[in-house]
């Protein structure tokens, strides 16, 4: 407990809570705290958008390589964030597999930009959502749609109105870390996406630069990182320490 | 039972606190049992001299016995890491302001080597790109050092120079990792060292920066007031400033300390 608890509190030690506002309000802060929030919830609607119909595909359709596909999904999940980079880079990259069609065809190009930003944050954040989404579907009740579908409700209509909501503590979970955990990226963001302030320096990066320069900037930014984390953890306590 | 639980790690923490507020604030010096014997020193050393130094410390070890372990990152980086008492014996850096950021911590600096710039491009400059103007062209992708990190502040010097205002699309930490976006194909352009786009190798080639435009970069070495083989640490700063250390340098492309 101590191994854990020293840092944080020595990080609360170092805080300069005299000037802090002040520090938190910097252009790079802020710009590093705007691109922040746009690049994770980016990240969790990209997240939200495929990992939802692939968590649902995992869970009630029963196909060969089933966990195969689950093991990939997840994969990205144990990667080290740097090799996340990389492996973004060969297959998004202009040189890339995906990447030099896509400059071709439309000119598009990912490295540098925020949607590339956003990209990285999703590679890394999604498998957090499919899997604790995963979770409240196998254990949901499926007699229920069943109920809606005799009642005459169509698949839509039952999605929204039934399944939803009955999965929706996963779901809430399952985005809750999505977000925390993209929020915190850095090694596939600085090795895919690139630094500049603006466009893709989001908060980690920021604390990283800053560290070399303006240490007092570093912990600020690291304090607003280590208040959200624990915002988190305190919002999901009941799922992970169940109070018995 | 959850209270007592709560109570033994509320006495951790504090016993941990406690233990961080005592041994924290001492530098290393009397940490019981050294591990680094006499016969080991760290030499951190600026990214560009990656290949110099590692040559320089074989030869080093070879003459004298001494292990080397070499730390290469941007000179920022190593002197804010010095700063925060990292275990360093000999220190180089690629600028005299990084130099200076470690004033107290270190022995009088000398100069022991120069370097210049060039623009590093893909191999067959396919955007062909022939001076610091074309740079300033929206469509080609530059990539540049920090503004913090020696050669980026060169390469605004340069710039400057040149009368060119460049938006780059991304601001590294080192100057290796300018040629890696480069050599990967990411970006079209960086401004680095002349020694970095011969180390670059096949995948990229450089474009010159006339004289009147360009830089000269100094690299000051100092041995670390902590360390705990200084006899060892001035033994190699004398190598790398000797005959030996001179010539090994050149062989990759450096200049000799500019004499003014």
């Amino acid at each position: 407990m101590g191994f854990l608890a020293v840092p944080l509190l020595g990080l609360l030690n170092q805080t300069p809570w005299g000037h802090l506002l002040a520090e938190l309000t910097t252009p790079i802060a802020l710009q590093a705290l705007r691109l922040s929030l746009v690049c994770s919830l980016g990240a969790v609607a990209v997240s939200l958008l495929l990992g939802v119909p692939l968590a649902f595909v995992l869970a009630r359709v029963e196909f060969p390589g089933r966990n195969f596909v689950r093991a990939l999904t997840t994969l990205s999940m144990v990667l080290p964030p740097v090799v996340g980079g990389v492996a973004l880079l060969l297959a998004f990259g202009r040189r890339g597999l995906v990447g030099r069609w896509l400059d071709e065809a439309f000119g598009i190009t990912l490295p540098f930009t925020t949607a590339g930003a956003i990209l990285a944050e999703a590679f890394v954040a999604m498998p957090f959502l499919v899997i604790s989404t995963e979770a409240g579907l196998r254990a949901m009740d499926r007699r229920y749609e069943d109920a809606a579908a005799t009642l005459g409700a169509g698949r839509w209509l039952t999605f929204r109105r039934v399944t939803l909501p009955l999965i929706a503590p996963s779901l809430g979970a399952g985005v809750a870390l999505c977000w925390a955990r993209a929020l915190g990226e850095f090694g596939a963001t600085i090795t895919f996406a690139g630094n500049l302030p603006g466009v893709t320096q989001t908060m980690p990066l920021a604390v990283y630069i800053a560290l070399e320069t303006d240490l007092q900037a570093a912990i600020a930014l690291s304090l607003v990182l280590l208040v959200v984390s624990l915002a988190v953890l305190i919002s999901l306590r009941d799922r992970w320490f169940p109070t018995a | 039972m959850l209270r007592s639980r709560i109570r033994v790690a509320a006495a951790l923490a504090v016993a941990a606190l406690v233990l961080a507020a005592c041994g924290g604030s001492d530098d290393n010096t009397s940490s019981g049992g050294s591990s680094a014997s006499p016969a080991e020193i760290k030499v951190f050393a600026a990214a560009s001299l990656t290949a110099a130094f590692t040559k320089i410390g074989e030869d080093f070890t070879a003459a004298n016995g001494t292990k080397v372990t070499l730390n290469f990152a941007g000179s920022q980086a190593l002197a804010t890491q010095i700063q925060q008492a990292a275990p360093a014996d000999v220190f180089a850096s690629a600028d005299i302001t990084n130099m200076d950021k470690v004033k107290d911590l270190a022995g009088p600096p000398q100069i022991f080597a120069s370097n210049q710039l060039q623009i590093v491009v893909e191999k067959g400059n396919p955007k062909g790109v022939k001076g610091l103007d074309d740079l300033a062209n929206p469509d080609l992708k530059v990539v540049l050092a920090a503004p913090d990190v020696p050669v980026g502040k060169y390469s605004q010097q340069a710039l400057e120079k040149a009368g060119v205002t460049v938006k780059p699309v991304s601001q590294e930490q080192d100057v290796k990792a300018v040629v890696s976006k480069v050599s990967l194909g990411e970006a079209d352009a960086g401004i680095v060292y002349t020694t970095d786009v011969t180390a670059g190798g096949d995948k990229v080639e450089g474009v010159d920066i006339p004289e009147d435009q360009n830089v000269v970069a100094t690299y000051p070495i100092a041995t670390v007031k902590a360390s705990k083989a200084p006899d060892q640490a001035q033994a190699f700063m004398d190598y790398v400033l000797s005959d030996q250390g001179q010539q090994v340098l050149k062989s990759y492309g450096f200049g000799p300390p500019p004499t003014s």
